[in-house]
């Protein structure tokens, strides 16, 4: 059984079929991506993979899990975290108030909790540091660069121990040394464990990064390999060049 | 450290200092003029604190808060003339049953209202303000409609009639405050911040919008409804038009703007100014003049500082001790964003 299992979606906006039967599996412990030319539907999938868009049809199943029409806190709550292909994090909060939201500990007393307890702070300090922007735990976030917005919605996330990760275009808009360090860093977090599943058209940071590749074409999938596989494949490039 | 002051210090003796010279306050100026207008912009203060408590945290700007001031008010005027209570210290005891009261009707009032955002959200709470006052009017065998009901002479002495009114509003204020700076503080309050700056996003990070709202909604109910019942016990008299008034929100309202939405001091600081200010005009100056500083009043806020004096005057501090090189917030180092290439 694998991790995450995407089954026949389709999903119309209108007369725009922007799902159209698709089917994916992300493996347990594997780095997947997923690419397609702008409009094949990428970013609806996610929406509807993490509950911000109901299907038309199909379902989705998270770990055994029927999650097909669930909320998106539901869902989160599952174990299954998103980033944004335009960055959203609270950006009248500061870095470190950003870092609470996400916490996933039941119960009325952790939410009554002080979060500027030592060890809660310690805690988001940690993430902080691995992600590298610790030296900006105090400021407001909307004082943050773009690049570095991206890393603290990615911190953000971490905080909940998520076991599948959803990145929709991390190295969209980040310079490449910052693209270069996310890409070490995602290493090293499904070296723990976590899963990820993520959309990205820089192929240079796909190759490097993802042991599988899903291509999209048309709202749905038209093929899926290793990255070399995927290269060497014509439908791949007729599908961005167009026929 | 010797030299400059613990800034954590500073930030527990400030709070301090201001709660002495408000207990000290009708002390030493015993005028009862004076005094009333103290009493009233202490329960303005706490109205506008209880408002923030919901409003200027979660960024939904309801306009009904006079709902639940006329319930309060209504309650104790309700029971006291029922039971055929005497005044005295021990109709205050009814206060905080009003503000439970005003509580519990705020959840089904939240639950139906929340369900609307942004302008939706502001007219529909301004609506229910209206239907409960129509309901005053006239459901008469109950409210006794447009005659209104008489509260029981409180019985006070002539000369210390309003301390009872100043320090237990004063006491109802400093709850309102302490709670508002609890959830703060809490995880609970950056969940209702998270709501304010993107409500969907927060959700898909486990938030839990929809009971977090109606619990900051109820929580602020309950402080209103306390300072309704106040209000009616002070005054004497209730009327429907007079405690479901929609023109008292909207003062409220104006009140946390003027000094800072969503800061602790901003509500405080905003009914001061605006209290004194409605006082002196409706005793110095001609009828209306009042209305019209309003207006050049809040063109003035709006055009200098839109977020209210509160973090206006925290930015210029902040970026007076950047230019003195004391240190402040920290600046995050611009790094160019590079556009990488897409295909």
């Amino acid at each position: 059984m694998s991790l995450l299992e995407v089954n026949g979606i389709s999903k119309a906006f209108g007369g725009i079929h922007a799902l159209d039967g698709c089917s994916l599996a992300v493996e347990q412990g594997s780095i997947t991506g997923l690419i397609g030319p702008n409009g094949s539907g990428k970013t609806t999938l996610f929406n509807v993979i993490t509950g911000y868009e109901r299907p038309d049809a199909g379902t989705v199943t998270l770990r055994g899990t029927d999650v097909t029409n669930a909320s998106p806190s539901t869902i989160f709550g599952l174990g299954l975290g998103r980033t944004f292909q335009i960055v959203r994090i609270f950006s009248r909060l500061t870095v470190m108030e950003n870092m609470h939201i996400a916490v996933q500990r039941r119960g009325v007393r952790s939410l009554l909790r002080r979060w500027t307890a030592p060890d809660e702070r310690a805690h988001a300090q940690e993430l902080l540091d691995f992600v590298g922007i610790s030296h900006l735990t105090d400021a407001p976030a909307e004082n943050l660069s773009y690049g570095q917005k991206k890393l603290l919605e990615f911190a953000m996330i971490l905080i909940a121990e998520p076991r599948l990760v959803l990145l929709d275009e991390p190295a969209g808009g980040v310079n490449p040394t910052l693209a270069a360090q996310l890409t070490d860093r995602i290493k090293t977090l499904n070296q723990r464990g976590i899963t990820f599943l993520i959309v990205e058209h820089n192929m240079q940071f796909v190759m490097s990064l993802c042991d599988k590749v899903a291509v999209m074409h048309r709202g749905s999938l038209l093929t899926e390999g290793t990255p070399d596989q995927v290269r060497g494949n014509p439908a791949v490039l007729e599908a961005y060049l167009g026929d | 450290m010797k030299r400059s002051l613990n800034p954590r210090l500073v930030k527990i003796v400030w709070p301090l200092l201001l709660l002495v010279a408000a207990i000290l306050f009708p002390l030493v100026f015993p005028n009862p003029a004076l005094d009333n207008i103290a009493v009233l912009t202490l329960m303005y203060a706490a109205m506008a604190t209880a408002w923030n408590i919901f409003s200027g945290y979660t960024g939904y700007n309801s306009l009904g808060h006079s709902t639940f001031f006329g319930f309060g008010a209504y309650v104790i005027a309700l029971i006291s003339v029922d039971k055929g209570l005497e005044g005295g210290f021990s109709l205050f005891l009814l206060v905080p049953v009003a503000g439970v009261v005003a509580a519990l009707a705020a959840i089904p009032i939240g639950w139906i209202t929340l369900r609307t955002r942004g302008h939706a959200f502001v007219v529909i709470t301004l609506i229910t303000v209206f239907i409960f006052q129509l309901l005053a009017f006239n459901l008469r065998g109950f409210t006794n409609g447009s005659i209104g009901l008489f509260l029981p002479a409180p019985g006070f002495g002539v000369d210390w009639f309003l301390l009872p009114y100043y320090y237990i509003q004063l006491a109802i204020l400093v709850l309102a405050l302490l709670t508002s700076l609890y959830i703060r503080s809490s995880r609970y309050g950056l969940w209702l911040l998270a709501i304010r700056d993107d409500e969907d996003r927060a959700e898909g990070l486990g938030v839990r919008t929809g009971t977090s709202k109606l619990i900051a909604f109820v929580i602020s109910a309950f402080f209103v409804g306390m300072v309704g019942a106040m209000y009616a016990y002070f005054i004497g008299s209730i009327y429907p038009q007079y405690v479901f008034d929609p023109a008292l929100t909207i003062t409220i309202v104006l009140m946390a703007f003027l000094g800072g939405v969503g800061t602790l001091a901003g509500p405080i600081l905003g009914a001061i100014i605006l209290e004194t200010a409605q006082q002196y005009f409706s005793i110095y100056a001609p009828t209306g003049l009042y209305q019209i500083f309003l207006g050049a009043l809040f063109l003035i806020v709006i055009l200098l500082m839109p977020q209210g004096i509160v973090p206006s005057l925290a930015r210029l501090w902040t970026a007076w001790r950047v230019r003195r090189g004391a240190g402040g917030t920290p600046v995050a180092p611009e790094r160019q964003p590079v556009a990488v290439e897409k295909g």
